[in-house]
């Protein structure tokens, strides 16, 4: 092979990616081109399927199995990666060019400490003597911002914080000098005041490394941090490409304009008339069985009937406890949920039939929160049958009915739920819940295993059927996107209490509780100079930060 | 704001697989399925086939009675008796037919007990938990404690030789291993929010069992079945060889080859006929068992 000297880093031309689908290789990438120079971030943007993550790690020269390089080429600083064998292959991937996969847990190994994953490599390939790659791991944890760098490495995976664990990977990427990293997502699974520290940590190290980096994300606002340049991608074709802040400033094609609308703020509903309270959890202390700790103390919440109350925390501060308090499944050690102001019996074992009818329930995992063995129409039709008592031919045309109000064709009622899609499965668990025709509908996380677009079909199915259901929603979620779309009243929870519930417009406002205006402040927006403008503003101490509110 | 999403846009529908053809039925699909099935399980499902055939018409089949004696002990193969006769100068090709009816019958029967015992009281560990799981979990242990032929034997010789208590103690001991593995295929299941789902739905025990747990453990528990159908098949083999299982005048294959073991000092190897009977069944049934598991596991094989 004849060595060209090219000035682009990485050369990605006509790139045609087949992928095994029930037997037949059909195209996944669609001839797509990219070229990427030293020290420059490019962002690679879709909806899952979009195949930005096949297209991403073609840099590595890699498939994932199933998938397979048909045509087009893949050059990295005028090599040909297209080809090689993957001996030759193993030798770039780690040194040339490193990954940050999106859930740090799963990829370090549980049994050694994070030192010693980070040596392994660098000493393995006789790179670096054993001290030497200690020193490195140390500056490398302390670009990244990590706490006491000397001596985090001590410490095994599980005893550091799913944000430290992400900068570690990121600084284990860094530590063998690549000349590419692709960001695989490397921040979606984690809380939105945890991805800001990760992102700046992130920003602040490949621009002091002068690396450049392909970076993989469905969302636009956290791309748009960190690129200079985007691509929009969907079922494998390029929508897009330019300038990051053009882009933002002025998308030309409808597709990025709607991805670009997805986060702009309805306005929240207003003359709805009190105060006809239909939910009331009233001083619930709980903790699970076998341990100590409560995992909440002192919660008091209102849902006025009709109304929406979004629930809002990162993980970890109770929220979805007190949906299984609500519901039953854990008993309160303290306190009492009331319903029309008549005391709920706290174990779900001695609930009225009635009880369980009027307050339903849909899960964030639409996947397993139905029985794949059941036909759809199995599944809807359960609770007309258990609480209804409906029958028969009645019983197949409410089903029907129930398909169309979740805007799904009737033949879908046939089907088993591994035939739909994410955003299909989850209107059928809709569907469920209103087959019990509850008055409260608890939604857990309804919408964060979804794609943007769909989420907002779905959000919107939800604020329809309340108009015509007269239905009110417990919605707990940790996006504040969807908290300003959907909520009429807030509650936001931080370690297990309440910091403060009120109507949207008043918590959305200032004066904010400190705890509300961390998390206000920590959702990205589209605008490219937001995240260096927050950590400018945290270091000052104009905003407040994870820290300053543990020390509080 | 954009226009809200049509509930069929492209976006959402395009990643929906697209819906099975459902003007098939069940058997032709079974059927399809089976021809591209590789040669050994064709070969399994031939196999048990002849064998659940042979026991369904044996009478028809059998040149003479079961414990019918015919000639003289011991004959060679003739045309008169194509195998030979056994110890007593009955035919061994009729016993070997009657053979097949007898244990294959009575181990089906056994392991369908096993079944439903450990099958029901695994599912109930894993979906009620708490004591119950403890109970039952702790009182298989100690029945899998203490060495299942010998066990057997014991019992057998407490309660007596006869068919109902061969099948019921056998079945007993079988049902722990059946039990261990619903449980933990169950405790799989009942962690899934659907089956939360039903819980909150207010739904029974017996409906979450049967209705929300069992669908989905169907393929471990049917490729167990397979597995331990030939080992209570063997365990009563074995017993019957030893002179505990099932008692003469039945025709049985373990008995068989015992009854007729002197004859392989002579050179002559008629009674490896019924334990090759055995073992092209054990293995028959494996083969089935094997591409089921591939099947619904969807382990993919490099060919």
């Amino acid at each position: 092979m004849s060595k060209k000297v090219g000035k682009k880093l990485l050369e990605i031309n006509d790139l045609l990616i087949e992928a095994d689908i029930e037997g037949e290789w059909k195209p996944i990438i669609n001839s797509l081109s990219m070229t990427l120079e030293r020290g420059e971030i490019i962002g690679l943007i879709g909806e899952s399927g979009a195949g930005k993550s096949t297209f991403g790690l073609t840099a590595l020269g890699y498939t994932k199995p199933g998938c397979r390089i048909v045509s087009g080429s893949i050059k990295l600083d005028g090599v040909e990666l297209v080809g090689k064998s993957d001996a030759e292959l193993r030798k770039i991937r780690g040194n040339r060019v490193a990954y940050v996969a999106q859930s740090a847990a799963a990829s370090f190994n549980p049994a050694h400490t994070l030192a010693e994953q980070f040596t392994e490599s660098p000493v393995q390939h006789g790179k670096m003597k054993m001290s030497e790659a200690r020193k490195r791991s140390v500056e490398m944890f302390r670009l990244l911002d990590m706490p006491d760098p000397e001596n985090i490495g001590e410490r095994y995976p599980h005893q550091v914080s799913g944000g430290q664990l992400q900068r570690a990977m990121t600084a284990m990427a860094l530590g063998s000098d690549p000349d590419i990293i692709i960001f695989d997502e490397p921040t979606t699974a984690l809380d939105v005041t945890t991805q800001i520290e990760v992102l700046g940590a992130i920003k602040e190290a490949v621009k002091a490394r002068n690396v450049a980096a392909i970076y993989i994300s469905h969302d636009l606002a956290v791309v748009a941090q960190m690129a200079d340049r985007m691509m929009v991608l969907r079922y494998g074709d390029l929508i897009e490409e330019g300038n990051a802040r053009e882009m933002l400033a002025n998308p030309k094609q409808e597709y990025t304009q709607k991805l670009l609308n997805v986060r702009s703020q309805r306005v929240g509903r207003t003359g709805l008339d009190e105060e006809d309270i239909q939910l009331n959890v009233e001083n619930i202390t709980a903790r699970y069985p076998g341990t100590n700790i409560d995992v909440l103390t002192n919660v008091n919440v209102n849902v006025v009937k009709g109304k929406t109350v979004a629930v809002v925390g990162e993980s970890g501060s109770g929220k979805s406890t007190l949906a299984r308090v609500i519901t039953g499944l854990l008993p309160p050690s303290q306190g009492s949920v009331k319903f029309h102001g008549r005391e709920l019996t706290p174990a779900l074992k001695t609930r009225p039939k009635k009880d369980l009818q009027s307050i339903q329930m849909i899960y964030q995992m639409a996947d397993v929160a139905m029985n794949p063995r059941q036909k759809i129409k199995d599944i809807i039709g359960r609770p007309l049958e258990f609480y209804l008592g409906i029958t028969g031919k009645q019983h197949d045309d409410r089903v029907l009915d129930l398909l169309r109000k979740i805007e799904l064709p009737e033949d879908y009622a046939e089907r088993y739920p591994l035939q739909l899609s994410g955003g299909e499965k989850q209107r059928v668990c809709i569907a469920r819940a209103l087959a019990a025709e509850p008055e409260l509908i608890i939604c857990d996380e309804v919408t964060s295993a979804l794609d943007q677009l769909v989420a907002e079909g779905i959000l919107d199915l939800l604020l329809n059927l309340q108009k015509e259901l007269d239905v009110s929603y417990l919605f707990i979620t940790h996006d504040l996107a969807t908290v300003k779309a959907i909520a009429d009243e807030i509650v936001v929870m931080y370690q297990g209490g309440v910091v403060e519930q009120g109507a949207k417009a008043d918590i959305l406002a200032p004066p904010y509780a400190p705890y509300t205006e961390l998390l206000l402040s920590s959702v990205p927006e589209m605008d490219p100079d937001w995240l260096d403008n927050l950590v400018e503003k945290r270091q000052r101490g104009e905003l407040p930060t994870s820290e300053s509110l543990g020390q509080s | 704001m954009t226009e809200p999403t049509k509930p069929t846009s492209t976006i959402e529908s395009a990643d929906a697989m697209p819906p099975p053809p459902r003007d098939e039925s069940k058997a032709s699909i079974a059927w399809r399925e089976l021809k591209k099935a590789p040669f050994t399980a064709q070969f399994g499902i031939l196999i048990i086939i002849t064998y659940i055939t042979v026991a369904v018409f044996a009478p028809v089949l059998a040149p003479y009675g079961e414990s019918e004696i015919v000639g003289t002990e011991y004959d060679v193969w003739s045309n008169q008796f194509p195998l030979g006769t056994d110890n007593l100068g009955r035919d061994m090709m009729t016993r070997l037919i009657y053979g097949a009816r007898n244990t294959v019958g009575i181990a089906l029967i056994t392991t369908l007990l096993a079944f439903f015992l450990g099958g029901t009281l695994g599912i109930m560990a894993a979906v009620l938990g708490g004591w119950y799981d403890q109970l039952t979990s702790r009182a298989v242990d100690v029945l899998m404690a203490i060495p299942g032929l010998i066990f057997a034997m014991l019992l057998l010789t407490i309660f007596g030789t006869s068919i109902p208590s061969l099948i019921i103690i056998i079945g007993v001991l079988d049902s722990t291993r059946v039990f261990r593995i619903a449980r933990a295929v169950s405790l799989n299941v009942v962690v899934m929010d659907y089956i939360e789902s039903a819980k909150l739905r207010g739904e029974k025990v017996t409906w979450i069992a049967l209705r929300e747990v069992l669908p989905n453990i169907m393929p471990p528990l049917v490729a167990e079945f397979g597995l331990r159908f030939c080992f209570v098949f063997l365990t009563i083999s074995a017993l019957s060889f030893l002179g505990l299982g099932l008692q003469p005048p039945t025709a049985d294959w373990g008995s068989m080859v015992r009854d007729n073991a002197t004859l392989i000092t002579y050179g002559d190897i008629t009674p490896l006929l019924p334990a090759a009977a055995i073992a092209l069944l054990t293995i028959g049934v494996n083969f089935v068992v094997d591409w089921f598991l591939h099947k619904t596991s969807g382990i993919k094989d490099e060919y």
